[in-house]
């Protein structure tokens, strides 16, 4: 698989996610799927679980997309890209349409790690062609910033408040890349923003393998987070840089790194920029650490820049 | 017009159906007394005698958004539920019904949970009957047969969904002689063409939006009106279907009612019953009639007060109950169209939950109620027949 995407001059100029929707200023989740509409082009489906996305770009009379789009509800955004996906092939086979249209579920975290987890699953195990992209902004946003299995470990959220007898978020971030390659998926990949060819060549590949691929795109949310409306793309980065959000890709079961960092960055770094963290001591932060090393071991990640 | 008379169960009479309907998506997910639908609908893909996608969905509430998705590209879906089956689907309906994505669904009757219970009665579909959906009642295999070549033929051409609803294995599984219509007939008369597809690149629909208070109000009108529109499209699918088919059916179906002074209220199979009781009846000097109740939803009215405008007294007959509620749901929507133009004494009955069987003697017992309620001037509140202490 090459990469289409190298250089700007590769990214096509048209816009298939109009501006002026209602997103939150800085929220990079816009900035996420305008990249991906730019990977995959107007020929597309998007079906959008219910969340901060669907809500901020649909609201009647008014509507930022300009591909098809549909939204059902909150926890099946998968299915109903499964029927339009067997739908689309039926009739073509029959010879009723020789319309061709790629088939994308969009879905947050909470409509992918919990509600729409079950679905997902479906999908991914019948072996349908679509792609599915998780927004994971690690909390329900839309309802107002309650946790989810995707919130790390010593979050501040409205479900999961830090206090005498809680650290915040207790668990660990759930391992959706894990849940996907075990249904045997050919593709399936993490990507952020702040790393704009790597996020769409993956969706390139991902529409064009035969068959359902999972891409989990981490999109930080001022408003949730608590950072500074301008320092989204930033916080994208310091993920990947302190190695807390590995980018890499498994394509028929071979893990790829796809962005190397040489140097790895303290989580103290990214902890320290959100609000959502503040309250963390230094024996949290310590664990955090710990959690990072053991990523970049996984990976092979280079060291620790020392401080 | 050519027929084959066959020995089959309402299930497979509905398999059927659907095969000579050439449907393009099933999504459906097993569940008693609906499986041995999707059972004979996979064997058909199987084979290659029904060119459709079958999808394998994990769940009721996936498969009614598969079905969603599907609609949504113009083509032909079929799903079949029952019982927790549909009430997890619950969520989903009100879309289906509200961005107006046809396709039918064939629902056998099952009682809810708890405690569980696989057998007949009403209590799903009840639960649903302010879903959106056409629901159509069959009282015998013939009917579910019949029902779900028209209900394509309806929900298409209304762009509504239609549930197709049978007494689970009192209809499903009992085999019964059905003429089967010629395959070539039906596929001319619901002829299997791609409505239009609104996910279509050419057109680029958003497609599920928020519906602000300013819009939502008109938005959720334009379903309310759009099952009020059907009822003419229904009659005239009705009358045609006779015309080539040679079976006829009504929104509401009366037997002995031309010099009725009492009738009961049915749906579905306990229809054929109360005809048998109401011939008996008869025979002993009370005039009584049945009246069943073929299209729910939308909920004939009209038809329902033209035939009370002739009657004293009249039993209605409940599988299902309202907790809680001023009685139970066919009494209840009887009694609000009557409501203002009639005055005619209404008795109520609740028979038959969770498989318990309606013997020819309630029948029998039910008219006698009718009747009492008919020279009393008043029904009482309803009878739970065959209610052990
Ligand atoms: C069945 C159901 N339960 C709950 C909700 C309420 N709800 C709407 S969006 C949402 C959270 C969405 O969270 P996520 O998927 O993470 O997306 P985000 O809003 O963060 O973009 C919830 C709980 C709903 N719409 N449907
Ligand atoms: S709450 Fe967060 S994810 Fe939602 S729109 Fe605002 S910034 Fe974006």
């Amino acid at each position: 698989m090459s990469a289409t995407f190298r250089t700007i001059k590769d990214v096509p100029k048209e816009e298939h996610l109009a501006p002026g929707h209602r997103l939150c200023a800085g929220c990079t989740v816009g900035t996420a799927m305008r990249q991906i509409l730019k990977a995959s082009g107007k020929d597309v489906a998007v079906i959008t679980a219910t969340g901060c996305l669907e809500v901020s770009t649909s609201y009647f009379p008014q509507s930022a997309w300009r591909v098809p789009w549909a939204h059902i509800a909150f926890e099946n955004a998968a299915a109903v890209a499964s029927g339009v996906e067997h739908a689309m092939r039926a009739l073509n086979r029959k010879g009723k349409s020789d319309e061709k249209i790629s088939v994308m579920a969009v879905g947050g975290d909470g409509g992918t790690f919990d509600i729409g987890l079950q679905a997902l699953s479906g999908a991914l195990e019948r072996g349908d062609d679509l792609v599915y992209i998780c927004y994971d902004n690690e909390a329900y946003m839309n309802t107002g910033i309650q946790r989810s299995s995707a919130t790390p470990y010593g979050a501040a959220t409205t479900t999961s408040p830090p206090g005498k007898l809680s650290i915040g978020q207790s668990t660990q971030k759930k391992d959706l890349i894990g849940i996907a390659i075990a249904h045997g998926v050919p593709y399936a990949a993490t990507a952020t923003p702040a790393y704009p060819f790597d996020l769409m060549n993956k969706v390139r590949k991902g529409l064009d393998v035969n068959g359902p691929a999972l891409i989990h795109v981490l999109t930080p949310c001022p408003t949730g987070w608590r950072f500074d409306v301008s320092a989204g793309i930033e916080l994208s980065k310091m993920a990947v840089l302190t190695g807390l959000w590995p980018l890499y890709e498994v394509v028929n079961g071979e893990v790829r790194l796809t962005v190397q960092v040489p140097r790895r960055e303290p989580v103290t770094k990214y902890l320290q920029i959100q609000g959502r963290f503040r309250h963390l001591d230094e024996k949290t932060a310590g664990l955090i650490q710990k959690r990072a090393d053991q990523i970049a071991a996984k990976f092979n990640l280079g060291p620790l820049r020392s401080q | 017009m050519s027929t084959t008379r066959r020995s089959m169960s309402g299930n497979y009479a509905i398999a059927y159906a659907v095969k000579m309907a050439d449907v393009d998506v099933i999504a459906a997910y097993p569940i008693t007394p609906q499986t041995t639908i999707v059972e004979k609908l996979s064997e058909y893909v199987a084979n290659g005698e029904l060119d459709a996608d079958y999808i394998n969905v994990e769940s009721e509430h996936s498969a009614m958004s598969a079905c969603v998705g599907a609609s949504l590209t113009g083509a032909r879906v079929f799903t079949a539920t029952s019982s927790q089956g549909l009430a997890f689907m619950h969520e989903v309906l009100f879309m289906a019904s509200a961005l107006r994505t046809p396709m039918v669904m064939a629902n056998v009757n099952r009682a809810l949970s708890a405690p569980l219970n696989i057998w007949n009665d009403h209590s799903d579909a009840m639960a649903e009957r302010d879903s959106g959906w056409i629901q159509l009642w069959a009282s015998s295999a013939q009917d579910a047969l019949d029902l779900t070549i028209m209900a394509f033929k309806i929900g298409e051409s209304e762009r509504l969904p239609v549930m197709v609803n049978l007494d689970g294995f009192i209809l499903s599984h009992t085999y019964e002689p059905i003429d089967l219509p010629n395959a070539e007939e039906v596929r001319k008369y619901i002829p299997s063409r791609p409505l239009t597809n609104r996910l279509s690149p050419k057109t680029a629909f958003s497609i599920g939006v928020v519906g602000p208070p300013e819009y939502y109000y008109e938005m959720k009108y334009q379903a309310v009106d759009a099952i009020e529109k059907s009822r003419s499209k229904i009659k005239d699918v009705y009358a045609e279907y006779e015309k080539i088919f040679g079976r006829g059916y009504r929104d509401v179906e009366s037997y002995g009612i031309e010099d009725a002074e009492i009738a009961l209220v049915t749906m579905g199979a306990m229809t054929g019953s109360a005809r048998i009781v109401s011939e008996e009846m008869r025979a002993a000097g009370v005039k009584a009639g049945v009246i069943s109740i073929r299209t729910f939803r939308p909920f004939p009215s009209e038809e329902l007060l033209d035939l009370a405008s002739g009657l004293k007294g009249i039993g209605i007959m409940d599988r299902a109950t309202t907790p809680g509620g001023p009685s139970n749901p066919l009494f209840t929507d009887i009694a609000s169209c009557l409501y203002g133009s009639s005055r005619v004494p209404l008795q109520g009955f609740v028979a038959g939950l969770g498989g318990r069987d309606i013997t020819l003697d309630d029948f029998r017992m039910m008219f006698r109620e009718t009747d009492r309620a008919s020279k009393e001037g008043r029904g009482r509140s309803p009878i739970y027949v065959g209610l052990r202490e």
